[in-house]
């Protein structure tokens, strides 16, 4: 590679690191004002206009904050578990593309860090990594609430990764590409190519399950504070705790990236072909994907102040008992068209 | 006769959930956009309705004659027994012949029932709106003839607090 690449792929890992930790910031804002406007409360709105300094105000707390270590905890597996949830779940949005290819200094730079062909199992095989960040902390925790935690997260990730996995796999077969360029560029033209038109079961059930993959409400029975006390993280605290924090927003973010790129054809305008409108088509298509992954943001947010909890064996149900039939029915669905269509 | 209520089947639509779900996020959604209910204390007071019983304050007649007469009917109606009065010969010529030399009332004791202003039959004693009076001492919280006179000043108009939100809105 030559120097000039080099620098290309470092910048745009910046970038990328940059924007993800961005918006997690604006989601840890996001998170309380929406929260309170839903209450009809107010929310955050001293520190700085609206308050939307508060999520550094937050930061510079927990950094300020006593690091403390209880007594019986495993020591290397205790201060190793923040870390295995928090990279993988930065790591991830690497594969993403989130813009049309640009042309600077005479040559085409393809939005997305890294061109993965089998980027679906590398986002997959993270996601899974990072699992074991909640199940290591629960723990070494030594304590029963986190070890709780930690368990309930475990079989959650068992029980809806396969919906989630069947759900892809049916976006696979009308792709016939693990390639997430090519899962946009297949979904690109009218609006009714996006995969969600195409595919709306398979649709619903990957959102079901993302809310189950990123502990979110109503499935956040990992952490299920009334009951758990803080599940996973309850032993920890400063910035320990905040790169949990850190880490559950940023899952959040890839999610919705994801679903973003699988069924509403990724950085896409539709109707525009934003190849041949050269340095604005690419700002069209950033936008476009910034707009469309603030939607599914918010609707995290969205979800969790509207839902209940839901009890363990009811997610056990759904997961096994319908998400997974459904899934398999679908993608039976899906080949045999495929097939029948090949066929004629 | 008992009668049979039937339990509701879930149609297969109800079973789908997706439907009571969306009608779920748009219950959210419509309070996302509705009017805040939050007061924001210090810059902005919320008013208390009529006939609300906060601070009391002992009314003056327009020429600055105090209406109370000193009869202690209202530390005799007061069941926190809170109001402490000395009486003496009234100072002006003209009205009646006794009023309080000193009036002190304990605002750590008081319940705020309101049975004072019940009693007194001058209409001298009254309770006011005025709900955010606090102080760091025991002693600063008695407060006397001349402190209840002041209140009566400031909640004269009936728009203490009304007043202040205005003062806020014209400053910034």
């Amino acid at each position: 590679m030559d120097l000039l690449g080099f620098i290309i792929i470092c910048v745009k890992v910046l970038l990328v690191f940059a924007a993800t930790m961005l918006t997690v910031l604006i989601m840890i804002y996001a998170e309380r004002r929406v929260s309170a406007f839903m209450q009809g409360r107010l929310g955050p709105n001293r520190v700085g206009p609206q308050g939307i300094l508060q999520p550094i105000a937050d930061g510079i707390k927990f950094l300020m904050k006593e690091d403390i270590i209880p007594a019986g905890v495993d020591k290397p597996i205790f201060i190793l578990a923040p870390a295995v949830l928090l990279i993988p779940a930065l790591m991830t949005f690497a594969v993403i593309p989130f813009g049309s290819d640009i042309t600077l200094f005479g040559r085409q730079i393809p939005l997305q860090v890294a061109d993965v062909n089998v980027g679906i199992l590398y986002v997959l095989a993270l996601t899974s990594i990072g699992v074991y960040g909640i199940v290591l902390a629960g723990w070494s925790s030594n304590s029963k609430y986190s070890l709780l935690g930690g368990l309930r997260s475990a079989a959650q990730l068992i029980s809806y990764e396969l919906a989630m996995g069947l759900a892809v796999v049916s976006i696979i077969l009308l792709s016939g590409s693990l390639k997430l360029n090519d899962i946009v560029a297949d979904q690109q033209g009218y609006l009714f190519s996006w995969n969600v038109f195409k595919q709306p079961v398979a649709f619903i059930i990957f959102l079901i399950a993302v809310y189950a993959e990123t502990n979110r409400l109503p499935f956040d029975l990992s952490e299920a504070e009334q009951e758990l006390v803080g599940g996973y993280h309850t032993e920890y605290s400063s910035i320990k705790f905040s790169m949990f924090f850190m880490a559950e927003y940023a899952n959040m973010i890839t999610a919705a990236a994801l679903t973003v790129t699988l069924f509403f054809g990724g950085w896409d305008v539709p109707l525009i072909n934003e190849t041949s409108l050269g340095i604005w088509g690419t700002l069209l298509s950033v936008s476009s994907f910034i707009l469309k992954m603030g939607f599914f943001l918010f609707l995290f947010i969205w979800v969790r102040w509207t839902f209940p909890r839901f009890r363990y064996d009811q997610l056990m149900k759904l997961g096994w008992k319908v998400m997974l039939p459904i899934a398999l029915l679908n993608i039976f669905i899906t080949a045999g068209y495929l097939t029948i269509t090949a066929l004629i | 006769m008992a009668t049979i209520i039937k339990s509701y089947e879930p149609t297969f639509w109800d079973k789908l959930y997706i439907p009571a779900l969306v009608k779920g996020l748009m219950v959210t959604i419509k309070h996302f956009f509705r009017r805040k209910v939050t007061v924001q204390y210090p810059d902005e007071h919320h008013i208390p309705p009529e006939g609300y019983r906060g601070l009391h304050r002992l009314n003056k007649f327009p020429e600055g004659r105090i209406k109370c007469v000193a009869c202690e009917m209202c530390s005799a109606a007061c069941p926190a027994d809170c109001i402490h009065i000395i009486p003496g010969p009234s100072p002006w010529d003209e009205g009646k012949e006794r009023y309080p030399v000193r009036f002190d009332i304990d605002l750590l004791r008081c319940i705020f029932c309101g049975f004072c202003e019940m009693a007194c039959p001058e209409e001298a004693i009254e309770l006011t709106e005025i709900y955010d009076f606090s102080d760091y001492t025991r002693e600063g919280l008695i407060i006397d003839k001349d402190g209840l006179l002041e209140v009566y000043e400031l909640t004269k108009d009936k728009n203490y607090y009304s007043r202040k939100n205005d003062n806020k809105e014209s400053e910034s």
